[in-house]
């Protein structure tokens, strides 16, 4: 298949794999530890362990995979809200597929479906809106999340919803910021990581500047990366590069789909749309100031939260997750103790095991869980 | 065949009306109408002509085919009802079909029964009964017995149907997935997903037009031939929900053994793997209907292979992996790029991806 082979050649890899260990080999580093490179994107998670690339690197690295799954990272309580959305007998609660299945402190949107609610399946915000104009009788409120990867098309469809005049639809907006997040993970106390691969579909919208401070500030060099395989392994040797060149930098390995400005349309829309929330409550991580969006008052009536109540109710994470610390890389998924025991994909306690670009999903599903506790007995002993 | 044949008892009835109504299962004229017009037309054959409760069935006329009796059932909910490659018609037929199938047995009758939505077109009904019966006519077996019920609008989405199949499995035939044994070959009989592709296509939520059809076909035949070919295949199944993932790992617990599989051998159609690429769905959890997995011992595993081949149902027949002696009951894959990922069982239904 045209664009998508060429990005999973085996020879290739090979070529890319014996670069990294020949930089590795002549690096100075600290050889007591792993490198640790955070890939801050769920798409890159799914990846690596959809071609088994951790499993081809070289035990030096260790891959940590952070906290870029949007569908994870939602709080119980915003899920509560989707439900009471849902089910107001008025409304068809219109949402992304892998939104489905996560649970509320109640029930997921795929048990409010069972239940008789109106919930639908859609695969774009554009889809939702004709949905509106088919059920002029209905409310049709659809479920805005992910980063700034979606957060454009949720606006294009206000704007497009505004245009035509439709009045029986609204977003319920949990889109969030990948920038503030970061920020909220390098400034934590317990951080070891040497380097991250940027998101390359959020940079596709917001461009290279955003992250200048990673470098600046924090001395942490990151390569902006594509979700093929090769490209995760040559960003991968990028970043190796940059450490043994004693260079901190903001690398673009993702040019031909990410321009180094962003895109001009869509911040134009999410800025016309989007207000920054004071904070956002991130499941695993905690409140994170500046981290969501909300929608602006000129768009009022678009927004599910003025137009509906909502519960609007904070739930604690089960206290015997240990998702911040996997987030952080400071434990690896099969060291948290609930892991494959009480938190499993069918039953998530955890915001990590929900969606299959979690970490701990992915470990689960394509790393398994005997893999993981067997190398680390072996490695106690 | 010593079959006792009764000739039709009255003449057939017709119905004149466009569409299913509560009357047509009510049990009286209307509901005789229905059957005649709609099923016992299409499937005409001696068993089912009477009409009567049951079909009975010779037992010396069994047994000339083997020694056991094979028995399954299946329900039929697709939606929609008509997709590209088939309809629900066509899929109870080769589901019930294939489920005997791949148990060694000769498939040989069916029973059929069919829970109608009040409103469905009966020109609908015609087409569906028209095609269960021309597929049974393609798989060699016959619809002997039926029901017909009618249900109030929303009670069921159009049309439901079940059907069980009886066959039976020649003498020395043994199969089960206990059977396999480090070393054994892992084959397909073609490309996987179609089904599961085609049918999520033709839903049209994906808003996604792929021109991808369903692979829905009876593999009595080709089963035939890979038994003649192969006669120590330890195991086959059908890798209908689920996929062959699904399969495979039931093949691996069964077995206590690991089962490894190489993308790079495991056939795709360009449109199926796009599909899924866009979606974010992976093809090894779609569904087929017209595919088989086969455990084949390691002498055996070649001939097995082109046996498929040269039936119009297998041209594109592979291994595409090894039984192992291993971490029992796991199934990973070798992927095209050199690394090593496990294929688990799915926890729910797939579901696409945001980003």
């Amino acid at each position: 298949m045209k664009y998508v082979d060429e990005f999973r050649d085996r020879a290739k890899a090979d070529v890319l794999i014996k670069a990294i260990e020949r930089l590795l080999a002549r690096m100075k580093r600290d050889e007591t530890r792993p490198l640790q490179i955070m890939e801050v994107c769920g798409g890159h998670t799914h990846s690596i362990f959809r071609y088994g690339v951790e499993g081809m690197l070289p035990k030096s690295i260790e891959l940590v995979h952070g906290p870029g799954c949007p569908v994870c990272v939602l709080p119980m309580g915003r899920v509560d809200d989707c439900i009471a959305i849902a089910e107001r007998p008025e409304v068809i609660f219109a949402t992304f597929g892998d939104a489905m299945r996560v649970p509320g402190s109640r029930k997921s949107l795929l048990q409010a479906k069972a239940d008789g609610c109106d919930v639908r399946m859609v695969y774009s915000p554009m889809d939702a809106l004709a949905l509106a104009r088919q059920n002029p009788a209905r409310e049709v409120a659809f479920f805005g999340i992910g980063f700034e990867t979606t957060m454009p098309s949720t606006a294009l469809t206000v704007l497009q919803a505004e245009r035509e005049g439709i009045e029986n639809f609204s977003i319920f907006c949990n889109h969030i910021t990948i920038v503030p997040t970061i920020k909220a993970i390098l400034d934590s106390p317990d951080l070891r990581l040497d380097g991250f691969l940027g998101p390359g579909h959020v940079s596709m919208v917001i461009g290279d500047a955003p992250y200048e401070f990673i470098a600046r500030y924090y001395r942490k060099p990151m390569v902006v990366a594509g979700f093929e395989p090769l490209d995760i392994l040559q960003s991968i040797w990028m970043l190796l590069k940059q450490i043994d060149e004693g260079r901190c930098e903001i690398e673009n390995q993702y040019a031909r789909v990410a321009p180094a400005g962003g895109n001009a349309v869509a911040l134009k829309a999410v800025a016309q749309v989007y207000e920054l929330r004071e904070f956002f409550e991130w499941r695993g991580l905690g409140s994170i100031d500046h981290s969501g969006v909300k929608i602006r008052d000129a768009y009022g009536r678009f927004d599910a939260e003025r137009k509906f109540e909502v519960p609007n109710a904070r739930i604690a994470d089960p206290k015997s997750c240990q998702c911040g610390e996997v987030l952080k890389g400071v434990i690896k998924p099969w060291q948290c103790k609930v892991f494959g025991r009480a938190c499993t994909p069918e039953t998530p306690l955890g915001a990590l095991m929900v969606s299959s670009e979690g970490a701990c999903a992915a470990y689960y599903q394509y790393g398994g869980v005997k893999r993981g506790r067997d190398e680390a007995e072996a490695s106690a002993a | 065949m010593n079959m006792i044949s009764f000739p039709p008892r009255r003449s057939r009835g017709k119905v004149h009306v466009p569409t299913v109504t509560l009357a047509h299962g009510g049990g009286g004229k209307a509901m005789k109408d229905l059957i005649d017009d709609v099923f016992v037309g299409a499937f005409d054959n001696p068993l089912l002509a009477p009409l009567d409760d049951q079909a009975r069935i010779d037992l010396l006329d069994l047994a000339q085919y083997g020694d056991r009796l094979a028995f399954t059932t299946d329900s039929f909910v697709v939606d929609p009802l008509i997709f590209p490659g088939g309809d629900i018609g066509k899929l109870a037929v080769c589901g019930t079909v294939n489920d005997l199938a791949v148990g060694g047995a000769l498939p040989l009758y069916l029973s059929c029964a069919v829970i109608v939505e009040e409103g469905v077109p009966i020109d609908l009904l015609r087409q569906i009964a028209g095609s269960m019966a021309a597929t049974a006519k393609d798989a060699g077996v016959k619809i002997v017995t039926g029901d017909t019920k009618v249900v109030n609008k929303g009670a069921c989405d159009q049309m439901f149907i079940t059907t069980t199949g009886v066959g039976v499995v020649a003498a020395g035939v043994e199969l089960g997935a206990h059977r396999a044994r480090p070393g054994d070959a892992v084959l397909v009989n073609g490309l996987l997903g179609d089904h599961g592709a085609a049918i999520l296509g033709a839903r049209g939520d994906m808003a996604l037009r792929a021109p991808i059809e369903s692979d829905c076909a009876p593999l009595q035949g080709l089963i035939a031939r890979l038994l003649e070919a192969a006669p120590n295949t330890r195991f086959m199944r059908d890798p209908t929900r689920g996929g062959i993932a699904t399969v495979l790992n039931e093949i691996a617990e069964a077995s206590q053994l690991a089962i490894e599989i190489d993308e790079a051998a495991t056939p795709l159609r360009d449109e199926v793997r796009g599909f899924c690429e866009i979606l974010g769905l992976d093809p090894l959890y779609l569904a087929n209907e017209g595919k088989i997995v086969a455990i084949a011992p390691p002498d055996e595993a070649a001939a097995a292979v082109d046996a498929m081949r040269a039936h119009p149902l297998g041209r594109q027949a592979a291994i595409i992996g090894h039984v192992m002696a291993g971490e029992p009951g796991r199934v990973a894959m070798r992927t095209i790029f050199g690394g090593r990922r496990i294929v688990d069982m799915l926890v729910g239904e797939q579901l696409p991806r945001i980003c």
